[in-house]
């Protein structure tokens, strides 16, 4: 699955990286401690968050994510954007909460 | 072959950027990938605590036959107790700096798990030196 097929599927905003939305996905992950995803998430997972700042593509970088999600319509602050499309890694908007975004993404990568 | 990069304390805007240098060379090196990703985890970790509690400091990267050590070395405050902050979860960082989700007291754990053998010195008032040995086998 390719972070394209779930931004059509689940109707998320993309805020920056457009050139990453080829990238696959191979899971994902849901935490708002930035040390708890450095220590658990896997490359090529998304990365469910309300953080919008740059520490976020640090870490998506660093972990190689597939892309990161931002919950309830929050939208990434300019220079995490910026960042965003440098790495090529995008930054995505859900007007969903973390739980109902999570069961939903779940199910579509886990089928 | 020795490698240093510079760290910048209280900037969060430019944390990582040492990390990536190195990850970077690491990759060019053609050092196995997971033990990239397990040097990648430490080293981030580390950086980040030189950013969220010192003034300034340095990440150098030595690379041997058999293993690469990397050792954060900062000017700051010093850890007075070593073991309480290796405590899942015991962390001094500011409110602001919890908010933006680090601080979580997590990352001396992380760093542990993800190396071979991890060394830490400090002196209260002068600053820190954390050094990780990773063996290539």
């Amino acid at each position: 699955m390719k972070v394209s097929d779930i931004v059509e599927a689940l109707s998320l905003k993309v805020c920056s990286g457009e050139q990453g939305l080829n990238n696959e996905i191979e899971g994902g992950y849901t935490s708002d401690l930035l040390s708890d995803v450095m220590g658990n998430a896997d490359s090529n997972q998304v990365w469910v968050t309300l953080q919008t700042h740059k520490n976020i593509m640090a870490i998506a970088s660093l972990k190689e994510l597939a892309a990161v999600i931002l919950v309830k319509g929050y939208e990434p602050e300019a220079d995490a954007a910026d960042q965003s499309n440098k790495e090529g890694i995008p930054i995505l908007s859900s007007e969903e909460e973390a739980f109902e975004l999570t069961g939903k993404l779940y199910k579509l990568i886990g089928d | 072959m020795d490698f240093k990069f510079d760290i910048e304390g209280g900037n969060f805007s430019n944390a990582g950027t040492a990390s990536s240098d190195v990850k970077k060379v690491l990759k060019k090196l053609n050092v196995d990938p997971k033990l990239i990703k397990r040097i990648v985890v430490s080293i981030y970790e580390a950086e980040v605590n030189v950013v969220a509690h010192a003034y300034e400091g340095e990440m150098n990267v030595s690379i041997f036959p058999d293993k690469i050590i990397v050792r954060i070395v900062d000017k700051g405050p010093g850890i007075a107790d070593i073991e309480l902050a290796m405590q899942k979860g015991y962390s001094t960082a500011s409110p602001e700096v919890r908010e933006m989700g680090f601080g979580a007291g997590m990352g001396l754990p992380n760093i542990k798990k993800n190396t071979n053998e991890l060394n830490i010195k400090s002196t209260v008032g002068v600053g820190t030196e954390v050094e990780l040995i990773n063996y290539l086998n």
